[in-house]
């Protein structure tokens, strides 16, 4: 399942997305973020996978602005933390 | 005593139960509460098969709502809640149903009674109270992807009262009004109700009717939805789910821009999370009662 959590209002798109079928539940994405915003618990069908914190899903483009530079590469701690790449950004 | 103003934006409650059956000759009896932020559903199905169903307004207290949801179902059964084998919560407020044996999102609940209601259905979009999803969905039910946008009440039935109200004209009587129109103004803000509430003034002020006005408010909750579900794309057959599916003014414009017919689903599309929570609770009963028997 791909799980898009974010919003998108009048001043753009903002989605994380997640996809449990690449996500093990492995946590390394709660350790790497900094705003700890990530959260690994049972879904619906009972299987252990990662989300986005509730009360943070509203404020993903200011709780991720720290970690996107402006100019330059970037590589974003959630991301790379990720081996099965299970985890993208919209923006 | 100031004339009392009637309330435009209140829709109909209703309870309904299949009398041809009696839950006494079933083994399965299991339930599904969806509690929204602006309507409160629930089901009772006897061995995967739909019995009784209610909707009510949703009230300050969700635990409330709830037990009144389910109390719709149960009047003139005879059945009482210790009869319903399991319950499934969902819906915005499912926290806070006190006698849910388990809580399932409604993405999941949607997708699996939107499905179990249209076998063929695989896309939902589900325009509720105080948020919209578009979800996918495989032969199953099971969520292949959702996305969700609760950050304003555009685009909402929220949204929809506050025209209603502001209009003076019965919820139910929107849609039909807006497809009547022959020229339409251009759409208010689809991103805020506060502003689309400003914009809705402003364009009766130049001159624009009632029914032209709200056929800009349901262009512009069309097109926020539209987008929405072309992030996720659209696979056959595609549904629409919630309160707003109701409202033939918005359903239309949404099939005009997607370019795709929305299929009916029956008995309610209001239900969809209610029914898809009763069918998680057959399953997890069945699951339990396997588990008991060892």
């Amino acid at each position: 399942m791909l799980a898009n959590y974010g919003y998108s209002d009048g001043s753009g798109t903002y989605y994380i997305t997640l996809d449990t079928d690449k996500c093990d539940g492995c946590r390394d994405c709660v350790t790497a973020c900094p705003q700890q915003m990530f959260l690994v618990e049972p879904d619906d069908y009972d299987d252990d996978k990662a989300v986005i914190k509730e009360a943070m899903r509203k404020d993903v483009k200011y709780l991720c602005a720290p970690c996107k530079p402006t100019a330059g590469p970037r590589e974003l701690p959630c991301e790379t933390a990720c081996t099965p790449r299970a985890i993208v950004h919209s923006w | 005593m100031a004339e009392q103003k009637p309330e435009f934006w209140r829709w109909h409650e209703y309870t309904w139960r299949d009398e041809g059956k009696n839950w006494k000759d079933y083994e399965k009896i299991t339930a599904g509460v969806d509690i929204g932020s602006v309507s409160s559903k629930a089901a009772i199905m006897v061995d995967g098969e739909l019995y009784s169903y209610s909707l009510f307004r949703t009230g300050s207290s969700s635990p409330d709502s709830a037990h009144k949801a389910i109390q719709g179902c149960l009047d003139g059964t005879g059945m009482t809640l210790d009869d319903i084998k399991f319950i499934v919560g969902t819906g915005y407020g499912r926290v806070n149903v006190p006698f849910a044996h388990k809580t399932v999102t409604e993405i999941a609940c949607h997708a699996r009674g939107a499905n179990s209601m249209n076998a063929g259905v695989r896309t939902i979009l589900d325009m509720g109270g105080q948020d919209c999803k578009a979800i996918l969905c495989d032969e199953n039910g099971k969520v292949q992807q959702f996305l969700m946008n609760d950050k304003c009440a555009a685009g909402t039935g929220r949204g929809m009262e506050v025209v209603s109200d502001l209009l003076s004209v019965p919820i139910g009587d929107i849609g039909p009004l807006s497809l009547g129109v022959d020229r339409e103004p251009p759409p208010v803000s689809s991103t805020c109700v506060v502003f689309a509430k400003t914009e809705a003034v402003g364009l009766l002020r130049e001159g624009f009717n009632v029914a032209e006005v709200l056929a800009a408010y349901c262009a512009a909750m069309a097109h926020r939805v539209v987008t929405l579900i072309q992030r996720v794309g659209v696979k056959k057959e595609f549904a629409i789910t919630g309160g707003i599916s109701k409202n033939a003014g918005v359903v239309k414009r949404i099939e005009k821009e997607l370019g795709v017919e929305a299929v009916e689903i029956a008995p309610d599309a209001q239900l969809a999370g209610a029914i898809g929570a009763a069918n998680f609770a057959k399953d997890l009963l069945a699951k339990q009662m396997a588990r008991a028997a060892g």
